[in-house]
């Protein structure tokens, strides 16, 4: 096997649905880095978005394909969605989730409802990759995760992998998928690492996946949240506490049966999120779950989210913002003895 | 100028039907017989026929809530159209669009969209896939005169010029921006100077006037393509109808329609029909025939059947677990 970072996993799927397919393009703001210094050495594909996520990517396949914008999300996003309904199977870059206000119209009133919306004849192949998640100190407006206001709206598909070989997978799918997906990247896993075999199939979007099993509580964990979930669930078991821990992986379509298994199994649930507390995906799985599984819970739900504020930019405020392994624990113990 | 008979005749046809469209969705609109939103786009016809009779048949276009012209001109079926219009099965988007939302993809139509300046960067990505994939298909968006002060119409136009993408924005500016007169909004003397700080190509036409707007439409296309680059037009008309059906247009100055009403596109159309060598008679037979199909597409939409309630779930994704859409 090889190990790879999450970083270079998402490379290699960019760089294998370009190869395997002449309507993949991407487009997004210095995506490739060095636009308008073609005569200078060493300027080209220098900087491979903010994270370096893209670089090469120009080398290998040209401006043609590789478009680095200009700072115009509502117009590169609008292009998407028109070059994708005619043939082109295009990717674009959302620097940071973000800065999602200033194209959402494009995402939300064009990409998601242009298929139901005119009869059905067309579809939308477009893939918006983005990069989400707090921890960076980046402060209020880039350190966000917002995955719910984009699984609210119907049309959209919303992936958000944890580990390398899930963003492969996924990516694959995503960009052979038939309808706009949004897919999104955590800054502080991009430099994570495990195992991803070289030619591996894409991972069905939908399906999540059972991170590891147990018989007392069901954590379900989105995201990072699984990175703390892990921690928590190793703690535990010197009070002989069992976790099963559940990766959604993607939150629409969202593998509603997987969740209601292991609640039914377990009895205990704890749901962990990054993101704000209202409206989240955090509230739509408790609520999912007191509707089909009211009757297998052995006692409340208990939600694991940031507080209902901004991201704080001081290490202190935001290390406080986000969910940390010690709440987690503490919520095992709560559901377990409840 | 040169334009065969068929094509005249054609011309002739559809701007008839516009209008006689038109006026009958205004009177079922004051009857109620009919859900939802309705814009007409009576002063339009000219702009929406001219620039059609440029473009070829699976050319793209994108249009917005005001496209009933646009759609029938676009040569998509007037009996699906108005059955849309009427939420029925049958309709053009069955049943899933409404007025707002007339657009039939077999046509070349990308969509009609109800946001102000959505249309222009859509279009711009069909352009640069026909750029990419070597492609012959022209591009034009529509909108109105309200949406140049828009980003998203910026936006599309900046990185137009930018790549070097062929397609047309055509603006049809017909005095108003909704309920907000364009001479009080506008940041340049002419309208089609917006675009001189992209230094892209503007023309500006008589908007009334089918075979200019032919004519104007026809050369930027050509000049287009060949200098892969987008080109503006700008075509002058007056927006008779209110925004919507149902608006009181107490903001438009009556002694101000009645001098639009000299220049009415259909009325200019009928004076120069000589020049084209139409008899009267001829031009009487092509609006009983506009008119009769107008009727029949209006007789067939009252007794078409309605959805099925759950017809409402489909087609909202190409693939998606349908228990998940409740």
């Amino acid at each position: 096997m090889r190990e790879l970072t999450v970083k270079e996993a998402i490379n290699e799927a960019l760089v294998e649905s370009f190869e395997n397919d002449k309507n993949v393009i991407l487009m997004g703001e210095d995506i490739a880095g060095g636009k308008g210094r073609e005569n200078y050495p060493g300027t080209q594909d220098s900087w491979g978005g903010p994270f370096g996520v893209t670089q090469g990517l120009l080398t290998k396949f040209g401006p043609e394909r590789v478009r680095d914008t200009t700072i115009t999300e509502a117009g590169f996003f609008g292009a998407a969605v028109g070059a994708a309904m005619t043939g082109l199977r295009p990717i674009v870059e959302l620097m940071y989730v973000d800065f999602a206000g200033v194209c959402f119209d494009q995402l939300m009133n064009q990409a998601a409802k242009m298929r139901y919306m005119f009869g059905g004849k067309q579809s939308v192949p477009m893939v918006v990759r983005t990069v989400v998640g707090a921890g960076f100190r980046a402060g209020s407006e880039h350190s966000q995760t917002l995955y719910s206001l984009y699984a609210h709206i119907p049309g959209l598909k919303v992936v958000a992998p944890y580990d390398a070989f899930d963003a492969k997978g996924l990516l694959l799918s995503a960009i052979k998928d038939d309808d706009p997906v949004i897919f999104m990247e955590h800054k502080k896993l991009y430099m994570t690492k495990c195992d991803v075999p070289e030619g591996m199939k894409p991972i069905p979007l939908g399906k999540g996946r059972i991170r590891r099993p147990g018989k007392d509580v069901t954590i379900i964990a989105i995201q990072r949240m699984n990175l703390f979930a892990e921690e928590a669930a190793q703690k535990i078991l010197e009070e002989n506490i069992d976790c099963e821990i559940i990766d959604p992986r993607t939150y629409s379509p969202l593998d509603e049966e997987l969740i209601f298994e292991s609640v039914r199994k377990t009895g205990r649930v704890i749901v962990i999120d990054e993101s704000n507390p209202k409206c989240s995906l955090a509230s739509e799985i408790t609520s999912l779950i007191s509707e089909k599984c009211f009757n297998d819970l052995k006692t409340a739900v208990i939600k694991i989210t940031a507080p209902h504020t901004p991201i704080p930019f001081s290490p202190p405020m935001e290390d406080f913002y986000i969910p940390s392994t010690k709440k987690i624990i503490e919520a095992i113990k709560k559901v377990h003895n409840a | 100028m040169n334009i065969n008979k068929n094509k005249l005749n054609w011309i002739y046809k559809k701007l008839f039907t516009i209008r006689f469209f038109e006026e009958r969705i205004k009177k079922i609109a004051k009857e109620k017989s009919v859900p939802g939103y309705l814009h007409t786009c009576i002063g339009s016809e000219a702009i929406c026929v001219g620039v059609m009779s440029a473009l070829s048949d699976d050319d793209w276009i994108s249009s917005t809530y005001r496209n009933h012209g646009h759609a029938i001109a676009k040569n998509c079926e007037l009996k699906q159209i108005t059955s849309e219009i009427y939420g029925r099965s049958t309709g053009i988007c069955k049943g899933r669009g409404g007025s707002m939302h007339i657009s039939d993809f077999d046509k070349g139509m990308l969509g009609s969209f109800g946001i102000v300046a959505a249309g222009p960067p859509v279009v711009l990505g069909a352009a640069l896939q026909e750029k990419i994939n070597g492609g012959t298909k022209m591009s034009t968006t529509f909108f109105g005169d309200g949406a140049i002060h828009n980003g998203a119409f910026h936006e599309a136009a900046g990185l137009a010029k930018l790549w070097d993408i062929p397609m047309l924005f055509v603006c049809e500016n017909n005095g108003y921006a909704e309920a907000t007169a364009t001479d009080w909004h506008l940041n340049t003397k002419e309208l089609k100077d917006i675009v001189k700080a992209y230094d892209m190509i503007s023309y500006q036409g008589d908007g009334n006037n089918v075979f200019e707007v032919h004519q104007i439409t026809r050369d930027a296309i050509i000049e287009s393509k060949a200098k892969n680059t987008p080109i503006f037009l700008e075509f002058k008309n007056y927006r008779f109808s209110g925004q919507y059906e149902g608006d009181t247009q107490l903001y438009q100055p009556l002694e101000e329609i009645e001098e639009a009403k000299k220049n009415d596109p259909i009325k200019k159309s009928i004076e120069m029909a000589s020049e084209y060598n139409f008899s009267s008679d001829e031009i009487k037979k092509i609006q009983t025939d506009a008119l009769n199909e107008v009727n029949e597409a209006f007789d067939f939409a009252e007794t078409q059947p309605w959805p099925n309630p759950e017809d409402a779930l489909e087609e909202v994704y190409v693939n998606y677990p349908k228990e998940l859409l409740r």
